[in-house]
């Protein structure tokens, strides 16, 4: 069984969310990547949402755009994150790895090379975020063989056939994209989101995961009740960004900010019989 | 090599996809999806509706001032010493430049679609301004994204969409051009989903944008033909313009693809030299991949990060092209060159100098290949160049390179 399907498992008989942080491998440099990792995972991370670096991610905000240029500056590449994968792998067996990023890399690389590098690495997921279902089929099926689960965006826009379409391909877990704009917009809306979700489930058995926007305890905790997982990206990277000069206190910033996510999340959360 | 090339039925391209062969497509985040969606609906709708159609050909006629004339360079084809030149004189239109076309065509696209707001990206301007002109006369907002190393470059251009209503957004992401302007524009669309209609300026982007504005810009070709025939009684035996994006160039280009003694030369910007690295000379020098909601030609790094271009014209400043080319170059139907900056600023003196018409820099890269390539050619033979832009534009940018200050 794949991690990611594991993990929700898992989660399901605690009545627990998942929350899925986001960071751009590289930033702010290399090597502070994998031990960010571990201490995500340390504060309450059920899942890693790992970016990709890109020179053009046309559907990031300022923030992770800022984070993608750290990132390269340092020589990071689809190819260095896969090693970082290989280094958090050797003290985490258990946590899925989901790669977040756009297709020319992996168009650079070849979808076959890129595959089977990702499997041997210990990735568990690839969110391709330019690439949608029109598109995927090969990628998906590929990923799909090797186990790895293609996952899929859902937006605020997207018609119901087109959910039921991007259903079937996907796996994992459905990522639905909580507002009309990029990554790190402003506030979403927990009742809308919630009405949304409601059309998604009719069509699938999947996970829902909701991002963008979500950047503080009381939202992650208002999404949680409507969700099966809370993604946060931008709000964690925007402190990366800002404390990139003392690892330290980046690391303590951070994962006090997702644990506080945590405990509100757990919180406000009925266990059980609810969860289904 | 012939035989089978007659038998591609350009019409069919792209595809009800969007697909040119493997290039164009739709690679964009779902959010954009919809969207999308929503224009290529309208698009076929008016594509073919005789009043839309009506109102068009009016515009371009009273506003744009079309058809533009085909010129015979004699005095600059008899220099050359080989084959006659034409210029298909697009810098005569209103603004200075093939843009408008497809900014007059999109605009009333959006209006009968009930946008209230335009948003364009420009790098050398000239989209910028025929995007706020129409914006203007339609009594729109319009916001256009350009990068801070254009704006600098191109003060004039900035300053006349102001001047029009605009609000010129200076990006200062990425390499600070045309890429990080779409980008940009791309993030704003997303996010203004419904009121805003995205005015694309070139043959690229995800489908339907490389159909649509292709079948605006093919009124140049079409026009080319008829004036041919009817001022030479025949059709030329090479066509040349420069390649960005490329719209200037599938506009001639695309009404003469059937016709397979008709040759045709797409110029890139060579920049330095491509063997130096700093040029934007994407068909020649770069391999396919995915950017900016299409499968095309770019030039990028070895781990398929997208590289910075350079090149004298803001215009062709870009490290993708769009994907009819990509196909047009794989199955042979165009051919591809490149050169430099030096190359076309001799162009442009010396359409300057012998005819008296001042072209764009992006232009001048054309015009330098017609000068390597009419003494290769026969007396009796004919050269349409698509004097795509006028130059006035880009005389700071010369007259610094030449180190003088004006």
């Amino acid at each position: 069984m794949n991690r990611i399907t594991r993990c929700f498992k898992a989660l399901h008989l605690t009545g627990r969310r998942a929350l899925i942080p986001y960071i751009t491998a590289g930033d702010p440099r290399p090597e502070l990547t994998v031990p960010m990792m571990h201490a995500l995972v340390k504060a309450g991370a059920d899942i890693i949402e790992l970016g990709v670096p890109f020179s053009d991610p046309m559907a990031d905000g300022p923030v992770i755009q800022k984070a993608c240029e750290r990132a390269l500056a340092h020589g990071m590449s689809l190819r260095g994150v896969l090693e970082l994968v290989r280094e958090f792998r050797r003290a985490d067996s258990e946590t899925p790895v989901v790669l977040m990023g756009y297709l020319n890399p992996i168009e650079r690389m070849g979808h076959d090379a890129f595959v089977a590098n990702s499997r041997d690495a210990g990735v568990d997921g690839v969110l391709t975020v330019d690439l949608p279902p029109e598109e995927a089929t090969e990628l998906a099926i590929a990923l799909d063989s090797a186990g790895i689960a293609p996952i899929f965006l859902l937006a605020p826009t997207s018609s119901e056939e087109r959910i039921q379409w991007i259903a079937q391909m996907a796996r994992g877990y459905l990522y639905y994209v909580s507002l009309k704009g990029v990554t790190g917009s402003a506030a979403l809306n927990v009742s809308e989101v919630a009405a949304k979700l409601a059309t998604i489930r009719a069509h699938s058995d999947l996970p829902l995961g909701v991002g963008f926007g979500i950047k503080d305890p009381p939202t992650a905790a208002a999404i949680a009740e409507v969700a099966d997982a809370v993604v946060v990206g931008s709000a964690l990277v925007a402190k990366m960004g800002e404390l990139a000069d003392d690892p330290e206190r980046m690391r303590r910033e951070v994962t006090a900010l997702l644990t506080a996510m945590r405990q509100a999340m757990d919180q406000t959360q009925t266990p059980v019989a609810l969860a289904g | 090599m012939k035989a089978m090339r007659n038998k591609v039925d350009y019409s069919q391209f792209p595809d009800s996809t969007g697909h040119f062969g493997r290039y164009g497509g739709r690679f964009v985040a779902e959010t954009l999806m919809e969207a999308l969606h929503e224009l290529n609906t309208a698009w076929r709708t008016y594509r073919n509706d005789p009043e839309f159609l009506a109102e068009l050909d009016a515009d371009l006629a009273r506003y744009v001032g079309r058809p533009s004339p085909l010129y015979y360079a004699e005095r600059w084809s008899r220099q050359l010493g080989g084959a006659q030149i034409y210029l298909k004189r697009e810098d005569l239109n209103h603004t200075g430049a093939h843009k408008i076309n497809n900014t007059v065509g999109q605009g009333l696209l959006a209006a009968r679609m009930g946008k209230t707001r335009l948003i364009a990206e420009t790098g050398a301007g000239q989209h910028g301004v025929a995007s706020a002109t129409v914006a203007a006369r339609l009594g729109m907002e319009c916001v256009v994204y350009m990068g801070t190393d254009d704006i600098k470059r191109q003060a004039l251009n900035v300053y006349r969409m102001r001047l029009l209503g605009a609000t010129v957004q200076p990006v200062n992401s990425g390499s600070r051009t045309l890429k990080d302007a779409l980008n940009e524009a791309l993030r704003d669309w997303v996010t203004n989903i419904d009121d805003t209609f995205y005015m694309i300026g070139t043959v690229a982007g995800p489908h339907p944008y490389p159909l649509m504005v292709r079948e605006f810009q093919a009124v140049i070709g079409r026009e080319t033909r008829e004036q041919m025939l009817a001022d030479c009684g025949g059709l030329p035996d090479a066509l040349v313009a420069c390649v960005g994006g490329g719209s200037n160039a599938i506009g001639l280009f695309h009404p003469f693809l059937d016709d397979s003694d008709v040759a045709i030369y797409g110029v890139e910007a060579a920049g330095d030299g491509i063997e130096t690295g700093r040029h934007a000379a994407t068909l020649c020098a770069g391999q396919p991949g995915v950017l900016h909601g299409n499968r095309t030609y770019l030039l990028n790094d070895e781990h398929g990060q997208i590289i910075e271009t350079h090149s004298v014209s803001a215009g062709l400043d870009y490290p993708g092209v769009g994907p009819e080319h990509a196909w047009l170059k794989d199955i042979g139907r165009a051919n591809y060159v490149a050169v430099t900056d030096e190359e076309a600023l001799q162009g442009f003196h010396a359409l300057t100098r012998t005819e008296g018409i001042i072209p764009a820099l992006e232009t001048s890269h054309a015009l330098a290949y017609t000068a390597k390539l009419a003494p290769t050619l026969r007396p009796d033979q004919r050269i349409v160049v698509n004097l795509s832009g006028r130059g006035d534009k880009d005389i700071y940018t010369v007259a610094a390179l030449e180190g003088i200050q004006l």
